[in-house]
């Protein structure tokens, strides 16, 4: 797995020099900051950084989960795309590597990047901390929670960009896809019969990121999130392997 | 070296390797040639691991191709025809990241890099190694592409069309690396470029609508063009209306045609393939009291075989599956 590491720092590295990264990294980062001073009171979240208000990160783990959906799979939609379409895919798959070493570098690449991300979030939580009581359980297990729901969403972000040369079409499936398994699987608990909306339930991503997002560690929201990622690498490195039988 | 068994790659419905068996010993640069479309780039890509065969085997250095995939691609330098480059890497950084790519230890990594650029000209003499990839010409880039190559110093080099885009004076220094590699590697190389291949090469594999036309080498291929070899020769001192009837006298001359060229008379003499009269000429010119000034025979070119060659193959063109109904 040493190949892998190599691999990712070589992500890590073009992640750091691509202004895309950057652009949608500030997106991410100040939409967080709108909830922290504002909220969003259409999807009834709470500011919090306002007067009165509980000093807790919980609204603005929400509202990074939902922003996530969006931002996971613009992230993601070069890694394996850009190299089917600049033609790198040759000198990748002829270097003495296994597909599984490839997903697992690019995998690693941008979840480098993305815990850099996240951590300066954590800007937010010093601005707490200096003007309230934080509840550093919550903290804790919120940000272990980004870190299992990014992975998950970064997975899908990835898998689609597995799949194909445009880099857009791997952005609008990944989306796609994730907005279906909040959106959707949330509509279908309230509104679809059983035993539909039992299996919904179980798989509402945001079910499992509200535990988190409490201060909550329930061992069934980390399997839910690993268990996804790890699908999903799986199904990558069997979409890039099937290059090669084509 | 290289085993090549019944290859054969379908594209959907187009075929584009047909049936092609070679073998290539080790050591030996062979040149595979052929016109655009013929195979050539689709054959390497089989080689190296890149493309599956629809069926037939590969064997590179003792490992099959499908079989033992990363056993090939430890032992093979691949370099494509368009030289893939990460356009915001610098030249050292992406030489060290291939380097580490091919188990090459740490410790040794910077200095084999600082090696293969120096072989390929890219630390002199101007100092390329600090500069993007994405900003560098293409007869840099190539030599970046080949510096990869060489980085692990593989047993099997594959190039695909190396000398493409690049200038003369770039060919020159490009074929000079080449043939620079030849006892330690064995290189199979694709273009469609002759003189540069029939210089570099020691055997050509001509690939034509996916089948091979000819196997050999250079001067065997040449010597297989159909058609008569000619004898330039220019002279003075001689009547210019009996010299035609006069030369036609020598044995084996099929036929002479003259001209003048700055008060010179310049013959052409046509005689059968195998024979060289230019001894004879010389001598008869001598006995005749002629001067002579040039004496020089032109031999059927390789490129007259392979278009000779290759136009037959393209006739028959690719096999298509029929569409059924």
């Amino acid at each position: 797995m040493k190949k892998a590491l190599v691999l990712a720092r070589r992500e890590m590295a073009g992640y750091f020099f691509s202004p895309l990264a950057y652009v949608i990294g500030a997106g991410f980062l100040a939409f967080s900051a709108v909830v922290f001073f504002y909220g969003l009171r259409m999807l009834g979240i709470p500011a919090i950084f306002a007067g009165g208000n509980e000093a807790s990160l919980r609204p603005l783990f929400e509202a990074m989960a939902l922003g996530m959906i969006v931002a996971a799979p613009l992230l993601t939609m070069r890694l394996v795309s850009d190299e089917y379409r600049s033609g790198t895919i040759e000198t990748l798959m002829t270097a003495p590597i296994t597909d599984t070493e490839v997903i697992a570098g690019k995998f690693l690449g941008v979840m480098g990047f993305y815990v850099v991300l996240l951590a300066c979030t954590g800007l937010f939580l010093a601005l707490l901390a200096a003007y309230g009581e934080i509840d550093v359980g919550v903290a804790v297990t919120g940000y272990l929670g980004m870190l299992l729901l990014g992975a998950a969403y970064i997975s899908v972000g990835l898998f689609t960009s597995t799949m194909t040369r445009y880099q857009l079409v791997a952005a609008i499936v990944g989306i796609g896809i994730l907005a279906v398994f909040v959106t959707l699987m949330y509509m279908l608990v309230s509104y679809a019969p059983a035993p539909v909306d039992y299996i919904a339930s179980r798989l509402n991503a945001m079910t499992y990121f509200k535990d988190f997002s409490r201060g909550m560690l329930d061992t069934r929201g980390v399997i839910y999130f690993v268990s996804a990622t790890a699908l999903l690498l799986f199904l990558s490195v069997k979409t890039l392997e099937s290059k090669r039988w084509r | 070296m290289i085993d090549v068994k019944n290859l054969t790659k379908w594209y959907g419905r187009v075929l584009a390797v047909d049936d092609i068996s070679f073998h290539v010993g080790k050591g030996r640069i062979v040149g595979f040639l052929g016109p655009n479309g013929a195979g050539k780039s689709t054959t390497l890509k089989m080689l190296t691991c890149y493309l599956p065969a629809t069926s037939g085997t590969v064997t590179v250095a003792g490992h099959d191709v499908l079989g033992d995939s990363l056993a090939v691609r430890r032992k093979v330098g691949y370099m494509p025809e368009s030289v893939p480059l990460y356009p915001e890497m610098r030249v050292r950084e992406y030489l060290m990241f291939r380097a580490a790519l091919r188990d090459i230890p740490r410790r040794k990594r910077s200095a084999a890099v600082d090696d293969v650029c120096k072989q390929c000209w890219l630390s002199s003499p101007e100092n390329m190694t600090r500069r993007r990839l994405g900003e560098l010409s293409r007869g840099y880039k190539q030599r970046v592409g080949l510096a990869e190559v060489l980085l692990h110093n593989p047993e099997v080099l594959v190039l695909d069309e190396p000398t493409i885009g690049l200038d003369p004076a770039q060919i020159r220094s490009m074929r000079e690396l080449i043939t620079g590699l030849a006892d330690k590697h064995t290189v199979i190389l694709s273009s469609h470029i002759l003189a540069e291949v029939e210089q570099t090469c020691d055997d050509l594999i001509i690939i034509a609508a996916g089948r091979i036309a000819a196997t050999g080498s250079p001067t065997e291929l040449r010597q297989r063009v159909i058609g008569p070899s000619r004898i330039i020769v220019e002279l003075s001192g001689a009547d210019k209306a009996n010299i035609v009837t006069d030369l036609e006298k020598l044995k084996g001359v099929s036929e002479v045609t003259a001209g003048e060229r700055d008060g010179w008379i310049r013959l052409v003499v046509s005689h059968g393939p195998k024979e060289d009269l230019r001894p004879a000429v010389a001598k008869w010119a001598f006995e005749q009291g002629y001067q002579l000034r040039e004496l020089r025979r032109e031999v059927g070119s390789l490129e007259d075989f392979f278009v000779q060659i290759t136009y037959e193959q393209n006739l028959r063109g690719p096999r298509r599956e029929a569409v059924s109904a």
